[in-house]
């Protein structure tokens, strides 16, 4: 029975939209969805000890580069987009693969990726004749609404299709990794990395592996978001706080379970919504508060997340009834 | 343009009083790294409270700056023993990202709780130091304040960590966590000093800072990023690398930033990071082992 618990739930959320399409609640949903993906994106990588505070850097390069190679070279999303992906793969690589050939993990890792994003956001800041700087940037619309090659659309129940497609490739390549060599590489390397080399494990080749599909992954969301919204601004898509905000909405959700992060973004983002409709405009700044405490509590006293904890208790549960 | 002309000259001035407070934000840092092994994400947060603190004191109430001053480092000093005893503390036995996990929640918190308290405008002491022309130079006097101020507080630290009891304890005790308990040290005690005294050093950084920038909710990220950088590169709880590191980026970041942008300074002491994590990954003053 619960074999079939994903595809019926899978076909209640693609059926949604034509029975339902309020909009508010249907971009909330879509919102939910693009953050559901990119922080099961960081996951991918954060469960094996990988913590990555650079994916807001990811992010902003995917969102980036889309929005100015439509605007100025009207290059299609198309083009764009796989254009992103590759440049935030290869900004990847280029600072992951010297700390994992030279052993830097840990605090190190955390600190260095740190750094990272706060660069993505500088440059995108310091280039601001092109991006706009601080004060953000918007894809030019294409005339005439939506169209397939501009990547743009004027239908929410198209852009929930999309996103919710994505969001289940996302999770899909989750499971995939929970399956494959791969994950007992990178536990055996979370473990004792000279452990895991003695017995044959090619650590800093496994740990690239990860770590650029992680960022691939990651910048997709960004460019996702980058379409849907038509607006992003550096503090939005890049930068540190984006950062913390994905190891907080995973670190709530859980991080060893395949749904965590989207649960996480559940939470976090009806809570920031429900702030902001208790509260107006005074809101600013009460959402982050909120999740700061949240996050410190978390970590003290629920380090398994709300899917995890529930996972172990119902096992509990279990062991002993039997 | 020649290459020896004044401007790089003057540039290369006012990187080394730069480098002066880089170096005492990256100290405060690192002591707490070296002996309790956290990171704390939220530093330039702390130092962004202490800015806060200083303009209140200070414009608001009209306190003199000297007390402004000290009032402004015994409070942050504060607050580092609070975040140790409310946050780290209770995650000591944690796996160690947990902690760094944590400190970026009070990193939230902090930047978000300035935000609702003071708003988001911009502020400053409205106190304008006179600028020194030196030989057709021109220096801020701020600066110098600054650097003279820095490397004053990291004689003292030195003389405290050399000389005192108390500091062989700190040192004993980052060499060795294990061992010192059972030495008969007390190891939470030497925790909460550490703290507090990383906490005085960041509400020193303060009390520079706050004299040549506007305090805004953000500031913390500005040098947050390149604080923690400084701490890599200079193998993090060394305090003598973490010094050269502050000043081979300070200059980095003030020549870039005399032909380009003060951001493109920045990006290149990154570029120059990844470069020298290719060359020397264990940090700038790391033994060969």
């Amino acid at each position: 029975m619960t074999r079939y618990v994903p595809w019926i739930g899978g076909a209640a959320l693609v059926a949604l939209p034509f029975v339902y399409r309020s909009p508010y609640p249907l971009h909330i949903l879509i919102i939910i969805l693009i953050w559901s993906f990119a922080y099961t994106s960081w996951s991918v990588m954060g469960r094996f000890g990988l913590v990555s505070l650079g994916h807001g850097g990811f992010m902003g390069v995917g969102a980036y580069v889309t929005a100015l190679a439509w605007n100025y070279g009207h290059v299609s999303p198309w083009i764009g987009v796989p254009l992103a992906v590759v440049a935030s793969a290869a900004l990847a690589a280029l600072v992951a693969y010297p700390c994992f050939r030279f052993r830097i993990t840990g605090h190190y890792f955390a600190l260095v990726t740190l750094a990272l994003s706060g660069i993505v956001l500088q440059v995108i800041t310091a280039t601001r004749d092109y991006t706009g700087g601080s004060l953000g940037y918007t894809p030019e619309r294409y005339q005439g609404g939506s169209s397939l090659w501009a990547f743009q659309f004027g239908d929410k129940t198209t852009w929930y299709l999309i996103a919710l497609a994505v969001w289940a490739a996302g999770l899909y390549v989750w499971n995939r990794v929970d399956r494959s060599m791969l994950r007992y590489a990178l536990e055996a390397i979370s473990e004792d990395e000279d452990a895991a080399a003695a017995t044959g494990v090619h650590v800093t080749a496994e740990k690239l592996k990860i770590t650029v599909l992680s960022a691939t992954m990651t910048a997709l969301a960004g460019a996702l978001y980058c379409q849907y919204q038509m607006f992003i601004s550096p503090d939005t898509v890049s930068g540190i706080s984006v950062s913390l905000q994905m190891v907080f909405a995973v670190v709530v959700g859980g991080i060893y379970v395949s749904l965590g992060p989207t649960i996480g973004a559940v939470i976090t983002i009806l809570l920031a919504e429900v702030l902001r409709i208790w509260f107006g405009t005074r809101a600013v700044g009460w959402d982050n508060l909120v999740y700061g405490v949240l996050l410190v509590l978390f970590i003290i006293f629920l380090p398994k997340g709300v899917v995890g904890s529930l996972l172990e208790l119902r096992r509990r549960s279990r062991w002993t009834s039997s | 343009m020649g290459i020896f002309d004044i401007f790089l000259l003057e540039a290369v001035i006012n990187g080394l009083l730069l480098g002066g407070v880089l170096a005492l934000l990256s100290l405060g840092l690192n002591l707490v790294f070296g002996v309790i092994d956290v990171v704390w994400i939220c530093y330039a947060e702390l130092i962004m409270l202490g800015m806060y603190g200083m303009y209140f004191l200070y414009t608001v109430y009209h306190a003199p700056i000297v007390v402004a001053g000290a009032v402004c480092i015994v409070c942050v000093g504060i607050l580092g023993l609070a975040l140790h005893a409310l946050v780290i503390a209770p995650l000591l036995g944690a796996a160690p990202i947990n902690q760094l996990l944590a400190t970026g929640g009070v990193l939230f918190f902090l930047q978000s709780a300035a935000t609702v308290l003071f708003g988001i405008e911009f502020k400053n002491l409205g106190l304008r130091l006179p600028v020194l022309k030196v030989a057709g130079m021109f220096v801020s006097y701020s600066r110098l304040l600054a650097f003279g101020a820095a490397l004053i507080a990291m004689v003292l630290v030195y003389l405290l960590l050399t000389r005192t009891y108390t500091g062989a304890a700190i040192r004993a005790i980052a060499q060795d966590r294990q061992i010192m308990p059972l030495m008969g040290v007390d190891t939470r005690r030497i925790y909460l000093i550490t703290s507090g005294l990383g906490g005085a050093l960041a509400g020193l950084a303060a009390c520079l800072l706050v004299l040549q920038y506007d305090v805004h909710p953000f500031v913390g990220l500005t040098f947050g990023p390149i604080t923690f950088l400084i701490c890599v590169l200079g193998s993090l709880g060394n305090f003598g690398g973490g010094f050269v590191a502050a000043f081979v980026f300070a200059e980095i970041i003030s020549v870039g930033g005399l032909y380009l942008d003060l951001e493109w300074g920045y990006v290149f002491a990154f570029a120059f990071f990844i470069v020298m994590m290719f060359v020397r990954p264990e940090g700038l003053m790391a033994r060969r082992s």
